[in-house]
């Protein structure tokens, strides 16, 4: 896939020069140092992470299908449920969000490349022993990590040798999280094209900007807890171990420090795809350009005190949970500013519903039911009848699954043209995402009512009061994992296969953007001269 | 033959979806009622509440359902209204506005002052469920892996103490994969007892790993915490059974740790707590008494079951990270203490918790116990005196 490889540079000029065309074979992509190579392999590293943690997933999801334990025994089922957060969190959707950075941020801003190409590389390299270890750990002695995503001490000091295998892992998926995101940053502020001034840059080049600054700022602490998860375990320490006078909830307060603005992490560049979609078929520009980039600065700064939320059930003394409590609420401010400001520009536009748009409104669609929920767990006396329940698994799955996975989907069919110079299946893409849609509330939706009513997670057996809700939640999760698996089948390789009919420079009649000023596919080169734009910065004068 | 084929298919259509009747069919042939006190079948809302804070709760879950109902309705309202009405198919134009600050002003102010209004309601109630001064009656909550221990502390029963474990029949049910009863994994040995109308301040800890303590019906849920103590209350106005489960990871065993407090009336809980006295009176083991091995190892077999028999299975053999009894080379070890060491301290980093909470009379019979059961035929005996001495 990706860029076409008849490459084509007037260097007869400069013998010297050399030619910058594709390696061939591995070395291509074991060497890369192309923006556009770097970002497929991101994409394609995160599908197959997304596989992955998609079956452990249907793992769970098999054996709560009925009461009883049918299929594993509740330490590895408690492994599955670690895994799949884990793979999902770090293996997915992070790599694919900077997939996306990776090939669009130089196209957006016309720069010809990312800032530091090998480090770009060593990234994307990193990642893979980090993901073969993490996988890998369900083989080692003892099982896979049973102690939940969040890896709450003491627990993890129970833990067999598996847990230092994640740890390590996570150190390294961190360091990588960390060079990309200084990569970005450098790229964006250093090397947009004259006349690309920051507050012309599109969205998605803003959202990312600011979410590698929060990587930046709390990758490191989630480093620091693991850190001392493993000396506590392996060199007698005692920072969260209570008979040395360790804190077991010092843990948490450092975890959810970088929790929390992690989950913006994994929705802000979410919010730049969409804000790139709305527009372009709505045939009218974004409304509120300005407000949307301050309040996704408001939603970053707010990220950093709002962490104790999370932990309510812990006993905060009042004047804590009060804070946190109105602290988190006020993040329901920007974020609606945001879903106004979308539907607004929908307001008196022209609209067409090609499949990007349909993820686009099905992402402001249920992301925002994912939202309000938020806003209900914010309300600390009725979290304490949520907190640690299906009620918040239903949340955050709204939010991430119905948020960051289909905004990464419209984003897909949206620059798909351009990465692979085809066209996708239109009918295929309605069948994809009717099919997600329906699937993803029939498994999550009656998960809201199994919180109201108590029923904790990560439980590998529950009350048969519990049994019919469970039982449809698994049937929508196999239906959900099916049409995954049907995308990649019949849309991901016809296209990387291109097969379909040839898209032009720009399919998307109202797009608007400098990624839309380069053939379909994007050639290997792009910009390598900064480009002269007119004044809006979306279009290349010469 | 076209006709044929699509006979075919409809046939095959209606063998799948016999197939996946059969499958809701034995959903449905699991047959269950509501528990009074716990969940509801397919329960869709808050349990009805049995306190004072419940209710409040469940008041300000309903106006946040409709606050954010309305505002779900009026948004994609417009939304929707837009989606229809503002498509090119219908030949709408597309507008030229961009920008407006008077309206992005009116969306930041007005969203702020509804959040504002959401955090003083909720205020009230935070403060309230914070306060747990002035209580009738103290009872400290210790979370195990997997069991809650609970102590009176102060108050009417002032020194009850008892452990509170999930029926072993039910964790059996469980693994067998034939789950059955209206209580499944909500039964327990001994129930929390408490009086009506009556402030109960709960103090949590742990032993081991976080555990958390939840009652859905009283609105309480309150981690407990190694090493610390956390506190929370409530004042139940009804009497009946009320069923919560431990909501914090805490190992393989977390689905298996439930919570059932009974509520009784005053003059019920005053006989209740007469009773529990004169049976731990008689039940208070003197370490020094010198035991028959038949007499001690019946005794054992109760301890093993209330315990043991969780993870080392009822037929001692252990299974997956648990290590066997049956044949295990350390508890036929002619050198009793070495067996004894195992309880008391644990094994394999906290793989195999600490039992030293359990009395010396207790670990004497569990161990001896197992040393004379199953295959295991060393004929030894150990007396509480052993364990006394090997305790520090």
């Amino acid at each position: 896939m990706s860029a076409v490889l008849d490459h084509h540079g007037s260097h007869d000029h400069d013998h010297d020069h050399h030619d910058h065309g594709p390696l061939h074979g591995w070395r291509r992509w074991v060497f890369a140092t192309n923006h556009k190579d770097i970002g497929t392999m991101y994409l394609l590293f995160a599908f197959t992470m997304l596989m992955i943690g998609g079956i452990l997933a249907l793992c769970i999801r098999a054996e709560l299908f009925q009461p009883g334990l049918q299929f594993f025994n509740p330490e590895l089922f408690n492994s599955f449920t670690t895994m799949h957060g884990l793979i999902m969190v770090f293996g997915a959707i992070m790599p694919a969000f900077v997939g996306f950075a990776n090939w669009m941020i130089p196209l957006q801003i016309g720069a010809s490349d990312m800032a530091f190409a090998r480090m770009n590389n060593f990234s994307f390299w990193l990642m893979i022993p980090a993901a073969i270890m993490l996988a890998g750990s369900f083989f080692m002695p003892g099982g896979a990590p049973a102690a939940g995503w969040t890896l709450y001490a003491p627990l993890t000091l129970q833990m067999g040798p598996s847990m230092d295998a994640g740890i390590f892992a996570m150190h390294i998926l961190g360091a990588s999280s960390i060079m990309g995101s200084i990569n970005i940053i450098v790229t964006i502020l250093n090397m947009r094209a004259p006349g690309m001034t920051l507050m012309k840059m599109p969205l998605f080049a803003w959202t990312w900007l600011i979410t590698a600054y929060l990587l930046i700022a709390v990758m490191p602490v989630l480093a620091g807890a693991i850190t001392m998860t493993l000396t506590d375990r392996h060199f007698g320490t005692s920072f969260f171990t209570p008979a040395g006078g360790g804190d077991p909830v010092m843990y948490q307060h450092i975890f959810w420090f970088f929790g929390h603005p992690e989950v913006y992490i994994m929705i802000l560049p979410a919010f730049g795809i969409v804000s790139a979609i709305v527009p372009a078929f709505a045939r009218k520009r974004l409304f509120g350009y300005t407000s949307m980039v301050y309040a996704t600065a408001s939603i970053a700064i707010l990220s950093f005190i709002v962490w104790a939320h999370h932990m309510y059930a812990t006993g905060m003394p009042v004047t804590g949970q009060l804070f946190f409590m109105y602290a988190t609420m006020l993040i329901a401010v920007p974020t609606g500013v945001k879903i106004f400001n979308w539907i607004a520009t929908m307001w008196r536009g022209s609209m067409t519903f090609e499949t990007p748009m349909l993820w686009a409104v099905g992402f402001i669609f249920v992301f925002t039911i994912g939202g309000f929920t938020g806003l209900i767990c914010a309300m600390a006396p009725i979290d304490m009848q949520l907190q640690d329940t299906y009620y918040v698994v239903a949340h955050f799955h709204y939010v991430l699954v119905a948020g960051s996975l289909y905004a990464l989907f419209a984003g897909v069919y949206y620059w798909g043209p351009k990465w692979t110079g085809v066209m996708y299946s239109e009918t295929r893409g309605k069948i994809h995402f009717w099919g997600s849609l329906i699937a993803f509330n029939v498994t999550f939706f009656p998960m809201h009512f199994l919180g109201l009513a108590g029923m904790p997670r990560r439980y590998a057996d529950y009350p048969m009061q519990f049994a019919d809700f469970n039982a449809i939640a698994s049937v929508g999760a196999f239906a959900f994992g099916f049409m995954q698996v049907y995308f990649f089948v019949f849309v991901v390789i016809p296209m990387m296969r291109g097969q379909g009919e040839k898209a032009p420079q720009k399919p998307w009649e109202g797009a608007e953007g400098l990624e839309w000023e380069v053939p379909s596919p994007a050639p290997f080169h792009t910009f390598e001269n900064p480009p002269k734009l007119d004044a809006t910065a979306t279009r290349v004068i010469g | 033959m076209m006709m044929k084929t699509t006979k075919t298919l409809w046939h095959r259509a209606r063998q799948g979806l016999a197939a996946l009747g059969m499958v809701v069919g034995a959903q449905a042939a699991m047959a269950v009622n509501d528990l009074a006190g716990g969940p509801a079948k397919n329960q869709l809302d808050l349990h009805p509440p049995v306190t004072r804070i419940a209710s409040d709760v469940q008041d300000l879950h309903y106006i946040m359902l409709i606050i954010c109902a309305g505002i779900f309705i009026a948004v994609f309202g417009v939304m929707f209204y837009s989606i229809i009405k503002h498509r090119k198919s219908v030949g709408h134009k597309s507008a030229n506005f961009h920008e407006s600050v008077a309206v992005e002003i009116a969306w930041t102010i007005v969203p702020f002052a509804i959040v504002v209004v959401m955090g003083l309601m909720a205020t009230k109630t935070v403060v309230a469920m914070k306060d747990t001064t002035n209580a009738d009656i103290t009872i400290k909550t210790t979370g195990y892996q997997w069991k809650w221990g609970y102590d009176y502390l102060k108050g009417e029963g002032e020194g009850i103490g008892f452990l509170s474990t999930l029926d072993v029949a039910h964790r059996q049910m469980s693994d067998a994969g034939k789950p059955a009863g209206d209580n499944y994994l909500l039964k327990v040995d001994n129930p929390l007892v408490v009086p009506v109308n009556k402030k109960i301040r709960i103090i949590t800890t742990a032993n081991d790993v976080i555990h958390s303590w939840m009652v859905p019906a009283f609105a309480v849920k309150q981690d407990a915490i190694p090493g610390f103590v956390r506190d929370t209350w409530f004042r139940a106005e009804k009497t009946g059974d009320f069923y919560g489960q431990c909501v914090e990871l805490c190992g393989k065993e977390h689905a298996y740790m439930p919570i059932h407090v009974k509520v009784l009336s005053a003059e019920d809980y005053s006989k209740w707590v007469d009773g529990k006295k004169k049976e731990m009176a008689a039940k208070a083991d003197d370490p020094k008494k010198v035991w028959a091995l038949d007499a001690l190892a019946a005794r054992g077999e109760k301890v093993y079951n209330a315990n043991c028999a969780v993870c080392h299975k009822p037929d001692g053999k252990g299974g997956g990270p648990i290590k066997p009894i049956d044949g295990a080379p350390v508890v036929n070890d002619a050198d009793k203490t070495k067996q004894i060491m195992v309880l008391l301290n644990g094994q394999n980093n906290g793989a195999m918790p600490s039992w030293k909470a359990l009395s010396d009379t207790e670990i004497a019979a569990v161990v001896t116990f197992t040393k004379n059961h199953w295959s295991n035929k060393t004929g030894q005996i150990v007396q509480p005196a052993d364990v006394v001495a090997l305790r520090k």
